[in-house]
């Protein structure tokens, strides 16, 4: 660690952590209802404990994303943290406003909740993800206009790298972005239509900037590759991510009322969205391939590498099997969006944090470059059986999409949606397992940072 | 890569590139703004449907349903329910309230939600306009 104020990450790591883990747990109660459907009924219905899985992901990668710039930023910008105090203050506040709100789900019913926060002054509540009362968005919005303002502080008083300046511009995407959420028409496929502006802008759009930018500092950092061949990697990265991406929104707008050009627009366009996360996996593999230096931190490098390909899988392959229109008639709202979610979101995102993680927290901790033998092995362990277990659920889930299909969408006689669930028992308590071991995975995991042992030195 | 291409070309791709490809999104988005009225049958969303998509938000139905096969994947897709139940909201209103506050034992089920007789209307008028919105002919049979 370059300098003190960089450790200040160390709690919205562990703080992100701490809401992995919670994700993981409703993850398993919501599996479970999927075919014990009683469980927990009344008490935790499955709307309920599904928005606590999902808002539980989005502010964990916050977080990670959070604490990957305040590690980054610094470094790269060559100067201490522009306010080290505003990063712990709006910690707490953003950890608190969210554990109130998850509580504010558990403990009263959503409509409840609902009235209490005054939703009817500007109501933005009860579209999917973006379910937080109004004024937890609010609150959103001001912790990430502190961290803005922080980030944004250091980098332009610091040295200006190709690194930061593509992290700051896509975390400012993600506030600009983030405001379409409190745009709610009544017109429900004008709400759509917006809606997308933050949620598919979001995850096929600047939040691959910070992606990119993350997985370009910590291959910096481990390869020794000379940063002028890194940085040209990462603008065409991110060049094609949004060439595609932007009007590969249109894969979204095929059923929900908007025009039938976006049918030939978003499948041609989201055709090509895995152009960037192939390139993005050659230019990871490259790079380790013509490393200059022997990192002792082999997790990280691990990290890296596998954020790179599955991301390419979840985000790319599972991406394009149901973005063509013709084929997304038949596959919209099945089991298959679940499978390329689950697969998406942790080949891309939560792996690029645990990246970000494994690479800090050494120095963080301990001053040295990398964790001892063992805990490494027991990091590697976790990556290990958290990823063998996705890509196990995300073949469950395709398997229950596919029957699910053809028994509901395409055969002689369609059955009803929920005798068709009946049919698909097999796949989800297959998936639950499999959910069991990435639970069991991160266990390991989170035991690997207690694994004790001498760090390594350079 | 090539040594002939350099990292500022590549930059400008990015910056070219996206800026250009968000202008036409923006343009695209302008059609599509006046070409929406049209195909939700605008002059048809009375107060009643507007209302009835607020109970629909204000009790998370998105949470378990999709609609226009957007939401969860765990209870019966939405927007073309009021075909499905033989263009009756009566049988909407109908299903909605006859819901056990216990649940079905074992079963997937949906929770009573007490909602007025008046909140009840209005969200089966919500799903009736729902049901009339052009949708490219998705979902592709009534089962949704």
């Amino acid at each position: 660690m370059k300098y003190q104020s960089q450790s200040v990450s160390q709690l919205y790591f562990i703080g992100a952590l701490g809401l992995f883990a919670g994700q993981i747990l409703f993850g398993l109660i919501i599996g479970l209802q999927y075919v014990v459907g009683d469980f927990l009924f009344p008490a935790i219905p499955f709307n309920v404990a599904r928005m606590v899985h999902t808002n539980l992901l989005i502010v964990w990668l916050l977080f990670g994303f959070m604490g990957a710039a305040y590690y980054l930023v610094p470094e790269e910008s060559e100067r201490e943290l522009f306010s080290p105090l505003l990063a712990k203050l709006l910690f707490w506040i953003f950890l608190v406003a969210g554990a109130l709100t998850i509580l504010g789900y558990l403990l009263v019913p959503y409509a409840t909740l609902a009235e209490l926060t005054m939703n009817d002054l500007l109501p933005t509540m009860g579209r999917e993800f973006l379910e937080q009362p109004t004024i937890t968005k609010l609150g959103i919005v001001v912790v990430a206009l502190g961290f803005l303002f922080n980030i944004a502080m250091t980098i332009l008083t610091g040295r200006k790298t190709v690194v930061n300046i593509v992290m700051l511009t896509g975390l400012l995407g993600l506030a600009v972005f983030f405001l379409f959420s409190f745009y709610n028409p009544e017109n429900l496929v004008m709400d759509k239509y917006w809606w997308w502006w933050t949620v598919h802008l979001w995850v096929e759009g600047v939040w691959e900037l910070i992606l990119g930018s993350i997985l370009a500092f910590v291959l910096i950092k481990i390869t020794g590759v000379d940063r002028e061949i890194i940085e040209k990697w990462l603008y065409i990265i991110i060049a094609m991510a949004l060439i595609t991406g932007i009007i590969g929104t249109g894969h979204h707008y095929f059923w929900i009322g908007a025009p039938e050009y976006w049918q030939l627009l978003g499948s041609v366009f989201s055709a090509l969205e895995p152009i960037p996360f192939f390139i993005m996996t050659v230019f990871a593999f490259n790079m380790v391939n013509k490393r200059r230096m022997d990192h002792p931190n082999k997790a990280a490098t691990l990290w890296a590498l596998g954020t790179a390909t599955m991301a390419f899988l979840g985000a790319g392959v599972w991406g394009f099997l149901h973005t063509l229109s013709p084929i997304n008639y038949y596959t919209h709202g099945s089991q298959i969006t679940a499978a390329h979610g689950h697969m998406a979101f942790y080949g891309a995102y939560v792996m690029i944090v645990l990246t970000m993680i494994s690479y800090a927290m050494p120095h963080i901790r301990f001053g040295k470059p990398a964790n001892s033998n063992r805990a490494q092995v027991l990091e590697m362990w976790g990556f290990w059986l958290m990823t063998v277990s996705i890509v196990f659920i995300t073949l469950f889930l395709t398997g229950a999409g596919i029957l699910q299909i053809w028994l509901q969408r395409i055969a002689e006689s369609p059955m009803s949606f929920m005798q068709t669930q009946d049919n698909l028992a097999f796949f989800y308590w297959a998936r639950e397992g499999a959910g069991l071991i990435f639970f069991g995975g991160l266990m390991v995991y989170f035991y690997s940072f207690f694994a004790g042992g001498e760090p390594k030195e350079a | 890569m090539s040594e002939a291409f350099t990292k500022s070309m590549a930059r400008n791709i990015y910056i070219g590139g996206s800026l250009f490809f968000f202008l036409l999104f923006l343009a695209l988005t302008f059609d599509t703004m006046g070409a929406i009225p049209e195909r939700s049958n605008a002059q048809n969303l009375t107060e009643d449907v507007a209302h009835g998509k607020k109970v629909w938000e204000d009790n998370g139905c998105i949470g378990c349903h999709t609609l226009l096969g957007e939401g969860a994947y765990f209870a019966p897709e939405l927007g073309n329910v009021y075909t499905r139940f033989g263009n009756s909201k009566e049988a909407i209103v109908g299903f909605i309230k006859s819901r056990p506050a216990g649940g079905i034992p074992g079963r997937r089920s949906m929770p009573q939600f007490n909602l007025s007789d008046e909140d009840l209307n209005a969200l089966a008028e919500f799903l009736k306009w729902s049901s009339e919105i052009n949708t490219a002919n998705w979902p592709p049979n009534v089962q949704g």
